[in-house]
């Protein structure tokens, strides 16, 4: 009887996952949670923010913020896609890659194999071609080998599948910029507090026919419709942010499609993410978790910009790069943590 | 699987057709073939307004814009509705969509409908264990769908009705939903719940304990298999979300605050305790129609199910299983490493089992000899539908892709392969399946099969495409979109057409089959049905096995 191997198959592959993680454990000496504090960061890779203070006091005091115009097709959605928006960041596209190359063409296969194997036993096995039914009601051999073959399939998709993961929580530098994202109904508030703790409030962009003369309407420079804002998260291209999410009323989510990033923003909760954004450009998201009326209508535009246009951004929203603190101080400390322990704890 | 002996005298019982009155009969039934259908007859009512309520939202998601939400909401209210109230109503046009179709069309169709037509019967037990209780579960169910479509015409914060999703996330639906709609829908699930638990009970204890002599655990057909499975799954899982729903009861009215992080609670619990039961709910949906699916294919193929006893142990493993992957759904909330790669690990493991049914179906038909009547079209399409919702779901399980899937439509478009595509399908496979042996006349075979071609191409169209959507980045819940998201939106619009032309074809069928079929026999699918079913006239007599058949 088959059935007690299959009985021991199941009880492996519950033990599953236990393994994978201890294979994994040894590879990541520690994989970070988002909520919990992170002291330290395991390896600082570049002195980023240095550099971007660097850059701020290069620039000259004449320099003046100009918004970026968004450019059509980038970082935004794509008329008729059926793809994935390009990814823009080395995460995303390894995510992208194990999507469309791994997944995709597995379940591919396996769909168009069973749609096959239905149209064989439909014409083989028709009633007018096999008169006569069989009365085989047991093969072990297939049996196992239709038990095996799929846990072997998952263990390869298991494996990169489970080393992206581990490479989505690796925590940010410890000097990455810092940004909070408050979800609001229904608005984005954007928080610097490396930076001089100050908050831009991020709403749509309604268009021209939907405001009153005289009033702010979106222009294709915006971006997209339903999804430009009158003001942007403004961060350095190039440095590590740490991205981290709250919100005041409800829960919200923030979501940035083409950097494949996607964190829940929860009352009471400080949630935390590294991104990336190496290019220069706008980014454009929806609010991803249903959050009252206008749930719809609180889209998320981030504009990245080269460091030294960054500096010059935060000085217009009356905010100071860290550079003054660093002198200040021989040993600074990261006061960025210090929050996320006061509002975890 | 099982020889049956046929009771000779069950076939001609006229003692035991003695019905009670009209009002005696539908109102106070403790007879399992009339409360299973009245569940029947109540899921599709249920499923006409869930299912017109889909088709609202697929014309207000035909073009960009918001055209018809307006109007809607200031009919329901009877004054002009505000901007806040018009998209209020989509809120609560999805929340209804999802609680009418989850609780109020599915689970009643194929537990209550199915279940309690079938499981005696298949069994060859005269009736339910607890038949009283069987009609309180009954009647449970329907004042709780008024209490659902009731909380539609009172305030639920931004405007009227509860505009929470189904999920009924904290703190949109305690702080966020000023007004008794979300009190209403909440106390709408309790009596859902208390009524399916109840449901539960008595299917456990109808098949411990009321088998015909002979028919051991592992005779039994897979379908009273899955119902079983089904049973625990409902008795293990509904008490949660009893509890949750509870609990934001008293967060709503009482201040205890379990869910508000202000007062200590977290928001997050509520979703952990919804999920717990959640998950287990998609499988509540689903196996029975397993089960209703192997007894088709089996029958239609003319042999036995191929792997009897794996067939069976799957939707247990599957129903185990089921327990402990629930997280999947909160991939983004912000949990640690260790916590997503486990969800991530132990939900791949489910689709081992599943495969293993696929492929025991399929073999179930190799070497068969195979008749395409209208219930093995929808078996069929079930296989290949369910393999596709089942592929999309091993994608999502992946923790580390869900960060750009998570809430967007290609999470719609998974959820409704397996649901819309699969459970609706096993339904429509045991309607026409057993139309016959519950009415006494015959479904017509042509309508029939031309509901199913239409159904498959409207439900492909509407369906397929928003995986692009999602892939492109399209949220879910949302009453407009950019205008990139415009052609694949449209196209489903016009999927959604298409199928509704199928459904209407099944009225007409219905109704027609029912005054003029021809009348049904007593075994109308021939040598392949092997179940006690079988055994008896169509309709069964209104007492049937009185006495007991042996099963061999």
């Amino acid at each position: 009887m088959n059935f007690s191997n299959k009985l021991f198959l199941l009880i492996g592959l519950l033990l599953l996952p236990s393994q994978l993680y201890a294979q994994e454990s040894t590879q990541e000496a520690q994989a970070p949670a988002t909520t919990s504090v992170m002291p330290f960061s395991p390896a600082p890779v570049a002195n980023d923010a240095q550099a971007v203070a660097d850059s701020a006091t290069k620039a000259s005091d004449g320099a003046q913020y100009v918004p970026m115009d968004a450019t059509p097709g980038f970082g935004m959605p794509t008329d008729k896609a059926i793809d994935f928006q390009d990814q823009k960041n080395d995460l995303g596209q390894r995510a992208y890659w194990i999507n469309n190359y791994i997944l995709l063409p597995i379940i591919t296969v396996i769909s168009f194999f069973v749609l096959g194997l239905l149209f064989w036993v439909a014409i083989r096995y028709r009633r007018k071609a096999n008169p006569e039914p069989s009365k085989t009601t047991h093969n072990t051999t297939i049996e196992i080998l239709w038990t095996a073959i799929p846990i072997l399939i998952l263990l390869g998709i298991a494996i990169p599948s489970i080393d992206l993961l581990a490479k989505q929580f690796e925590s940010a530098p410890k000097n990455a910029v810092t940004v909070k994202a408050i979800g609001y109904q229904w608005y984005w508030g954007f928080n610097y507090p490396d930076h001089g703790d100050f908050e831009v409030v991020a709403n749509i962009l309604k268009e021209k026919e939907d405001v009153a003369e005289g009033e702010r309407y979106r222009t294709d420079a915006d971006g997209p419709q339903l999804l430009a804002t009158d003001n942007r998260m403004v961060v350095p291209a190039g440095v590590p942010i740490r991205l981290q999410t709250t919100a005041a009323d409800v829960i919200h989510s923030f979501a940035i499609p083409s950097l494949w990033f996607k964190l829940d923003a929860v009352p009471g909760r400080l949630n935390e993410k590294a991104l990336m954004i190496p290019e220069p450009g706008v980014y454009f998201g929806q609010c991803s978790e249903l959050c009252g009326a206008f749930h719809g209508y609180m889209p998320i535009a981030i504009e990245a910009l080269p460091p030294e246009e960054f500096a010059v951004w935060v000085k217009e929203q009356g905010g100071s790069m860290p550079t003054d603190a660093v002198a200040e101080t021989e040993a600074p400390k990261p006061a960025q943590d210090n929050e996320v322990a006061a509002q975890a704890g | 699987m099982t020889t049956i002996a046929a009771n000779p005298s069950d076939l001609h019982e006229h003692d035991s057709d003695h019905k009670p009155a009209f009002f005696a009969r539908w109102f106070m039934s403790t007879n399992h073939k009339d409360i299973g259908t009245l569940y029947l007859i109540f899921a599709i009512f249920a499923g006409i307004i869930g299912g017109g309520i889909s088709g609202m939202m697929r014309l207000e998601l035909a073009e960009p814009g918001v055209q018809y939400l307006g109007q809607w909401a200031s009919w329901l209210s009877g004054s002009e509705a505000t901007w806040n109230e018009a998209l209020h109503m989509w809120n609560v046009l999805i929340t209804a969509h999802g609680l009418i179709m989850v609780f109020f069309m599915v689970m009643p169709a194929i537990i209550g409908g199915f279940g309690n037509w079938f499981v005696p019967l298949m069994i060859g037990a005269p009736d339910m264990a607890f038949p009283r209780m069987n009609n309180v579960s009954y009647w449970l169910t329907v004042v709780a769908f008024i209490m659902l479509l009731g909380s539609t015409f009172v305030p639920g914060g931004t405007g009227l009705g509860a505009g929470t999703g189904w999920t009924v996330y904290a703190p949109l639906s305690t702080s966020g939903s000023v007004g008794p709609a979300v009190d209403m829908a909440i106390f709408s699930l309790h009596l859902a719940g208390a009524a399916s638990i109840l449901g539960a009970v008595n299917f456990i204890t109808t098949i411990f304990n009321m088998r015909a002599p002979g028919m051991t655990l592992h005779k039994m057909p897979l379908f009273v298999w899955s119902v079983l499975v089904t049973a625990f799954l409902l008795l293990l899982a509904l008490p949660v979300l009893a509890a949750a729903i509870t609990m934001l009861l008293t967060d709503r009215n009482f201040g205890s605050g379990f869910f508000d992080a202000a007062q200590g609670g977290d928001p997050i619990l509520y979703q952990h305790l919804f999920w717990f039961f959640g998950h287990p709910e998609v499988y509540i949906m689903i196996l029975p129609g397993f089960g209703i699916i192997s007894q088709i294919v089996s029958t239609f193929s003319r042999k036995p199910v191929f792997g009897y006893l794996g067939m069976a142990y799957a939707m247990v493993g599957i129903g185990v299983v089921g327990f402990v992957v629930w997280a999947h759904h909160m991939f983004t909330i912000g949990m640690t490493a260790n916590v997503k790669i486990y969800f991530t690990a132990a939900t791949m493991v489910i689709a081992v089992p599943t495969g293993i049914k696929i492929f025991s179906w399929i073999a179930t038909m190799w070497g068969g000899s195979i008749s395409f009547k209208t219930p093995m079209l929808w078996a069929i399409g079930f296989i290949f539908m369910f393999t596709v919702g089942g592929v999309t779901g091993v994608v999502l399980a992946n923790g580390g892709l869900d960060d750009v899937y998570h809430d967007t439509y290609y999470v719609v478009a998974h959820f409704h392969y397996v649901l819309s595509l699969g459970a609706v399908f096993s339904l429509f496979a045991g309607f026409y399946y057993w139309f016959g042996k519950m009415s006494g006349r015959m479904i017509n075979e042509f309508l029939g099969q031309l509901h199913f071609w239409i159904f498959f191409v409207g439900v492909n169209i509407l369906f397929f495409p928003m995986h692009f959507l999602g892939n492109n980045g399209m949220p879910r819940r949302i009453p407009d979109y950019n205008s990139a998201y415009a052609y694949w939106n449209e196209i489903a619009s016009l999927g959604y057409a298409i199928m509704a032309v199928g459904v209407i074809i099944f009225f007409i069928n219905v109704f027609y089959s029912l005054f003029f079929g021809p009348k049904a026999e007593g075994n109308y699918w021939g040598e392949g049905a092997t179940t006690l079913e079988w055994t008896l006239s169509s309709p069964p007599p209104f007492h049937q096995f009185e006495t007991l058949p042996e099963v061999k």
